[in-house]
């Protein structure tokens, strides 16, 4: 056997004893979803052995170092993990914007000292973070961001608001875009890591067309961020007033995150399981639906196969830089597209807002919230600015 | 597998990216061919030269004379075809009557390899008896004759039919028109007498044929592989082939919009490139998506096949229907964004559109193959 095919193997037998059967179910509501951080509760005992099993096995970031609390699984590893996982329907053990968010960045950028820290305390669910970049004025154009820190010598005072700071009620850290030289449009920006414990921070959740309240307004009143957590431990990442290319950075990531192309179901074909649903109420299929569905399922089963050279491509360094631009379109316009196609082939039942066998209008919130697909981490049309720019390099993009 | 090309099939990509560009270029065969009224509607000469380099036996196995290569290598050749839409017999002969051929006698290979290996030969392959591919029906008859079969009924729209030396013939011998069972695949010589063939030149200047069988007598060894148990050998050949065209279908996807992004940056109007325009920018990034899509969803195919892989059949008609998809949108977008000129014959932009509206006919459209996805998946 080859060196892979022992680590499959092995892989298969640690989720067989791991996993709990519970945790093999899909995600049904947001409590399934564990996040860790200071304030977080488990929902069952299950989610507990489930989550403790992968801090201990570094499965929460399999692909980090060990010394960060991953399991330094090389890509091909890694790999093996997520289709076995998907294969059995695991969930993820942990889901967190250090994981998706933060981390990359940190690992690119970061100090030792912050990577020791931080990185180890978002493997093992210790601190949950928030993405501070958005602001009433620059949501687009957010190189004009006007939150702004001044200088105080040992420590910044910042002043200003953030917006739609997803779970920011919720979250201990808050990694924030700060202007630090408002003569600098570009270079005048730093990535501050602000405990939102400090005087000064306060959230304000804002109610969605789902009717939850998934995020906030933040707002950051002369809050007196020290320079530096500790030996090694700067408070921003990357050089003062060079936070811009680590906010770019971290962007690629959080594009990649949403496009949905880590596979799962927000890739799967849906006809099949729609066909079930509507035979639930008695129905059929109209035929006109029913092609609808199968061109669906053709770019669904084609964007889970882009989703598998990306990743591929972006490990072996190949593949354009901006390629995550393009996945986040076309991930975020497909399942924008899944969840129209899923209200309709679920008829007037979808349309339940609080019935128990929608299991609290599931199906509508659901598909209203994915319309915010296409807006979070940068809107579709900034997408396609952002490849005619960078991919296909027309005039004036 | 990761889903990009190895060293050694980069390389072929190289090699097969220049060769093509130098002499399967538009100018040099298209157009060439075409303004003469050629009756093959492709070259002899290139197809030579296309088995000097090793192309028309790549899939063959090394034991035939082949190069023992799989389908992610065929598709990279198939894809400069696309590219340059060099008119070629590579995918009929090379990939869909070479994978009917693997299952013949040794006396078959024997009659059939050296000549496709060598490009002196062509084959082509008559399935569909309509206008719209369908597979699953298939009424002309080879009923039982002295030590062989009498075959009659007609095929249509078989590609390069009339210029082939053989044809492989799907045909019944035993049950009735859907039935899955009782289909036997044969190896028709084009002297064939009895055969009568009526060839139609196409939108995109290639040439088909409709092909009549008035009892046509053939030996007991025109027969590939089993009598009856032709249907797995048309299957395997089917997804070779979709698979292939998906291949070519990106070729011809990425040349036109190649042209077209070209095209944006060159043309001015208002005192601008029109590449300046986010109305044209913002399509321009759409399709590159789409094309992209489809360019991997074609490897995944194809290492899937190479793999002997079960989902191979479905990723199959996946590529195929998302390929379709992909190049109609590029070549109707190209024709759009040139404008005028673009609807011109001396612009290259129109060959495209010709083209890839013959390929999204060949062996089953978007239509066709989302119709199977869905059937394949249970709905
Ligand atoms: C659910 C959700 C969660 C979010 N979470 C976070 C978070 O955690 N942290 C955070 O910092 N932010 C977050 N955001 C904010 C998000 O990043 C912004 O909403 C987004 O960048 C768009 O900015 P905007 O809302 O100001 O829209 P605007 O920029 O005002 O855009 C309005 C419209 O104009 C279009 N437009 C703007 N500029 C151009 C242009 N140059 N060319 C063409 N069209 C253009 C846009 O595409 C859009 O259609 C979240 C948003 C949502 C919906």
């Amino acid at each position: 056997m080859s060196d892979l095919e022992t680590f499959r193997a092995q892989t298969q037998s640690w989720l067989e004893a791991n996993c709990p059967p519970e945790m093999r179910e899909p995600v049904r509501d947001d409590a399934d979803v564990y996040w860790g951080g200071r304030r977080a509760t488990f929902k069952n005992e299950a989610q507990k052995a489930w989550f403790e099993a992968c801090v201990e096995k570094g499965y929460t970031v399999p692909a980090w170092p060990k010394e960060y609390g991953g399991a330094g699984l090389n890509a091909a590893e890694a790999k093996i993990l997520r289709q076995e996982m998907s294969r059995i329907g695991a969930r993820p053990p942990l889901s967190s914007f250090g994981i998706w968010m933060l981390g990359p960045a940190l690992l690119k950028f970061g100090t030792e000292g912050q990577k020791q820290r931080f990185l180890n305390e978002i493997a093992r669910g210790e601190t949950r973070w928030c993405q501070g970049y958005s602001e009433p004025g620059s949501g687009s154009d957010l190189v004009s961001l006007q939150t702004y820190g001044e200088d105080k010598g040992d420590h910044w005072v910042v002043n200003g608001q953030k917006v739609w700071t997803s779970y920011a009620d919720q979250a201990d850290w808050i990694f924030c875009l700060v202007r630090t030289d408002k003569d600098n449009k570009y270079q005048g920006i730093t990535f501050t890591l602000i405990d939102m414990a400090f005087e000064g921070v306060s959230t304000k959740p804002i109610k969605l067309i789902s009717g939850n309240s998934p995020f906030c307004e933040t707002f950051l009143d002369n809050v007196k961020v020290p320079k530096s957590y500790g030996e090694d431990i700067p408070a921003q990442v990357g050089e003062v007033n060079r936070g811009w290319d680590v906010a770019k950075y971290l962007l690629g990531h959080e594009r990649e995150m949403i496009s949905g192309m880590g596979g799962g179901e927000r890739t799967a074909a849906i006809g099949a399981s729609m066909k079930r649903l509507s035979a639930k109420t008695g129905d059929e299929l109209d035929p006109v639906l029913r092609a609808e569905l199968a061109m669906f399922d053709v770019d669904a089963l084609a964007f889970t196969a882009m989703g598998e050279k990306f990743m591929d491509e972006m490990k072996a360094g190949k593949g354009h830089p901006a390629q995550p631009n393009m996945m986040k379109y076309t991930g975020t316009e497909l399942n924008k597209r899944r969840h129209e196609l899923m209200m309709a082939a679920g008829g007037s039942r979808s349309l339940e807002w609080e019935s128990d066998e929608t299991r609290g209008g599931t199906p509508a919130r659901s598909w209203l919230r994915t319309k915010a697909n296409s807006i979070e981490g940068g809107t579709s049309e900034i997408m396609l600015n952002v490849i005619s720019k960078r991919i296909l390099d027309l005039p004036g993009a | 597998m990761p889903l990009y090309h190895t060293e050694d099939q980069a390389m072929l990509a190289d090699t097969a990216s220049g060769f093509m560009a130098e002499e399967g270029n538009i100018a040099k065969q298209l157009r060439h061919w075409r303004d003469r009224d050629c009756k093959d509607g492709f070259g002899h000469a290139l197809w030579k030269q296309m088995a000097e380099m090793g192309f028309t036996g790549m899939l063959l196995d090394e034991d035939d004379g082949g190069l023992g290569l799989g389908h992610v290598e065929a598709g990279i050749v198939l894809e400069e075809i696309g590219r340059n839409l060099t008119p070629s017999p590579f995918l009929t002969s090379s990939v869909l009557a070479a994978t009917a051929l693997k299952h013949g006698s040794a006396d078959m290979k024997g009659r059939y390899l050296p000549g496709l290996i060598e490009g002196e030969s062509v084959f082509a392959v008559a399935i569909d008896e309509t206008a719209k591919h369908r597979p699953s029906r298939i009424t002309t008859k080879a009923e039982k004759s002295g030590n062989g079969f009498r075959l009659s009924g007609s095929k249509s729209f078989v590609v390069q039919g009339a210029s082939s030396d053989m044809i492989v013939v799907a045909a019944r011998t035993s049950g009735s028109d859907e039935d899955e069972e009782g289909v036997t695949l044969f190896a028709v010589p084009q002297d064939a007498a009895g055969m009568t063939q009526n060839p139609v030149r196409l939108v995109d200047s290639s040439m088909a044929s409709h092909i009549a069988f008035e009892g046509v007598e053939l030996d007991g060894d025109a027969v590939i592989g089993e009598v009856d148990g032709g249907r797995a050998i048309l299957n395997a050949l089917l997804t070779a082939g979709r698979i292939g065209a998906a291949a070519e279908g990106v070729g011809v996807a990425r040349g036109a919009m190649d042209l077209t992004i070209d095209y944006l940056k060159q043309r001015k109007q208002f005192g601008k490139l029109i590449g300046e325009f986010q109305g044209l920018q913002h399509r321009a990034s759409h399709l590159y998506s789409e094309v992209e899509v489809a360019r991997a969803v074609v490897i995944k195919a194809q290492q899937l096949l190479d793999a002997g892989a079960e989902s191979a059949e479905l990723m199959s008609s996946v590529a195929k229907a998302k390929v379709a998809k992909a190049a109609g949108l590029a070549v109707k977008e190209g024709v759009q964004m040139h404008g005028g000129i673009g609807m011109t014959d001396e612009y290259d932009i129109g060959l495209y559109m010709k083209r890839d509206r013959a390929l999204q006919e060949f062996l089953g459209d978007a239509f066709f193959h989302a119709g199977r996805v869905a059937e394949m998946s249970g709905y």
